[in-house]
């Protein structure tokens, strides 16, 4: 791959991150940020593909120690981010206390938001 | 088998495995605009992961013809044996040390990877591309992962809290930055020694990075765990532009955009700017006016009951938490409270400062913990508004975020902070452990204030007793 493609696919990917990111609320910032540990996991990658071609022990313990780096951040991000989320729950509906009128009309969604942090089938 | 290795392990399906793989990280990350769709959207995101690392091992050499294989396997397992129970393990209060040290141990495997790709590099097979990402990579990686550790030492309480200053520092600073970047410099244009790259390039940045978190104190953690977040991100997009790897690179740059976005959101939220913060924590300037400041007068202390009484016959309360209530442990209780205060058919909400805690969003996920309902976390914008028509706040633990003199004296050093307008409110009680002023050593008017009560104490046994009172009233 040519170097212009690889920087052009890095400066859509800044302005679609920030897009995506910026409408992300303040109430999830914490998981935000331990999702983006696991996402900067990726480096991953780089070490399996440099293990390769790598020689020498010297190489080859830096290696072992970048996959395992990465493999901390993918395997306790997403797990701990998973974690976390579970425990965001809406105020349950039944009790019909004062209630926003937004909140009220959407009773079908929050009764789907507000169950068990069960896994939801894509 | 080696028939159908051959298509699975062509360029272009693998190429297209990565496309998929950024396709679900962007759409993943885009169902965390709201908590109902967050949950699977992490978890789409995990298998965009999935796809990017079974692309990888698909590469000719990777695993097929690799001499090494178990070498593989070892890394993924150590990772995972720590990742697992880490994951599982964490209590919410220590969310941000976990953060942290995981941007920390990203930096470090970009640095460690640059490394390697340095050696490879080193003597022949010379290109100028990958090595000017690698040398971004290393330097960037390498203060993130020291800078993440200091930030870790600092949360975690193994190194003190509070701001460490050494002589001259922003002159060494400036002199490592320059060492660093001159010795990549120096390499890109030609000139091989793995001695410099080493010494120039890595230790030196990771000397900067110790040294830049080093002073800054813990109140200002929010932008430095953001900031790290982004030079991690950014990093790991370098090193994928250098290894030619697109679902790197665009990973990285979410990552990165993340981080900077945060980073902004909490400086402004402090109303510095992040180079104010980098050069330095509040500390030093601090101390001498407060301490020569004048009397303020008296503080009224309070008891639990007086509080439950207060409390019970109020219309509305708004609960204002900060670092201290996390200290504590605290949430649980504070949901007791509050559902008992619900049932005499009190209205609680909670103000939430966008810095209040240790990172950004840190009082959310402690109250979910205690299964408060996030329609009921009001932010600054929309809760500031109702102080004038609520009966009593109570401030749990926060202290700088619900300052007045960041409104009223402009001699303030937070002068200029948006705050949560506590003062507002018809009375205020405030959740002590002492008269020690808060973390950034600035004194706070809202004590002195006539219609504020203080009650002393640990948070979470504070809170217990006025619950009992509240339910035996």
């Amino acid at each position: 791959m040519g170097t212009v493609t690889e920087i052009a696919i890095l400066v859509l990917a800044a302005f679609v991150g920030y897009e995506v990111i910026s409408k992300v609320p303040n109430t999830l910032h914490t998981p935000l940020m331990s999702g983006t540990n696991a996402i900067h996991g990726i480096v991953l990658l780089g070490g399996l593909l440099l293990m390769a071609e790598s020689s020498g022990v010297l190489e080859k313990v830096l290696l072992v120690i970048a996959v395992a780096f990465g493999t901390i951040n993918v395997i306790g991000g997403f797990f701990v981010t998973d974690r976390m989320l579970g425990m965001f729950k809406r105020k349950e509906p039944p009790k019909g206390e004062e209630q926003s009128t937004e909140a009220g009309g959407r009773t079908a969604a929050s009764e789907h938001g507000s169950g068990e942090p069960a896994e939801e089938a894509p | 088998m080696i028939v159908a290795a051959s298509w699975v392990q062509s360029t272009n399906f693998i190429d297209a495995l990565y496309i998929a793989a950024f396709s679900l990280f962007i759409y993943g990350m885009s169902g965390l605009t709201g908590p109902r769709t967050a949950v699977r959207g992490n978890k789409i995101a995990a298998a965009g992961m999935a796809i990017a690392v079974v692309a990888t091992l698909l590469h000719q050499g990777v695993w097929h013809g690799s001499s090494t294989p178990w070498l593989i396997v070892l890394g993924l397992v150590i990772g995972t044996a720590i990742g697992i129970p880490a994951a599982l393990k964490v209590r919410m209060t220590a969310m941000p040390q976990m953060v942290a040290i995981f941007n920390g141990v990203g930096g470090g495997a970009v640095a460690l990877i640059a490394w390697v790709e340095y050696r490879h590099h080193f003597g022949g097979d010379w290109s100028f591309k990958p090595e000017l990402f690698e040398m971004f990579g290393a330097i960037v990686g390498s203060i993130s992962f020291w800078g993440s550790n200091i930030a870790y030492g600092k949360l975690q309480e193994i190194l003190p809290g509070r701001p460490i200053k050494l002589p001259g520092q922003s002159i060494v600073n400036l002199v490592l930055l320059v060492v660093a970047v001159a010795s990549a410099v120096i390499l890109l244009a030609g000139t091989h020694s793995q001695a410099l790259f080493i010494l120039g390039v890595l230790v030196a940045a990771a000397v900067l990075g110790n040294m830049v978190v080093l002073p800054i104190g813990g109140a200002d953690m929010p932008v430095v765990i953001s900031l790290l977040n982004a030079f991690t991100g950014l990093s790991a997009a370098a090193t994928g532009v250098a290894i030619g790897n697109t679902a790197m690179i665009v990973a990285g740059m979410i990552v990165g955009a993340s981080g900077t976005i945060l980073t902004n959101l909490m400086a402004k939220a402090m109303n510095r700017s992040v180079p104010a913060i980098v050069a330095g924590g509040f500390g030093g300037a601090v101390a001498a006016p407060a301490g020569g400041d004048t009397d303020r007068g008296p503080v009224k202390s309070t008891s639990a009951q007086d509080v439950a009484i207060q409390l019970s016959y109020a219309r509305q309360v708004v609960i204002a938490p900060g670092y201290g209530m996390a200290v504590a442990q605290a949430q649980h209780a504070v949901r007791e409270l509050e559902k008992a205060l619900e049932t005499k058919g009190v209205e609680v909400k909670y103000a939430i400062h966008p810095v209040a805690g240790r990172m950004p969003g840190h009082m959310n996920v402690l109250l979910a913990e205690a299964d408060v309902p996030y329609d009921l976390l009001k932010e600054m914008d929309d809760i500031n508004p109702e102080f004038p028509r609520t009966d009593v706040t109570l401030v749990i633990g926060a202290n700088d975020v619900t300052n007045p003199a960041a409104k009223n004296e402009p001699g303030s050093p937070i002068y200029g902070m948006p705050i949560l307008e506590v003062d507002q409110s018809g009375a205020v009680v405030v959740l002590k452990r002492s008269m020690a002023s808060g973390f950034a050593g600035i004194d706070n008017p809202l004590f002195y204030d006539e219609k504020t009560s203080l009650l002393f104490g640990d948070a979470k046994q504070s809170v217990g007793e006025i619950t009992s009172e509240v339910q035996a009233l």
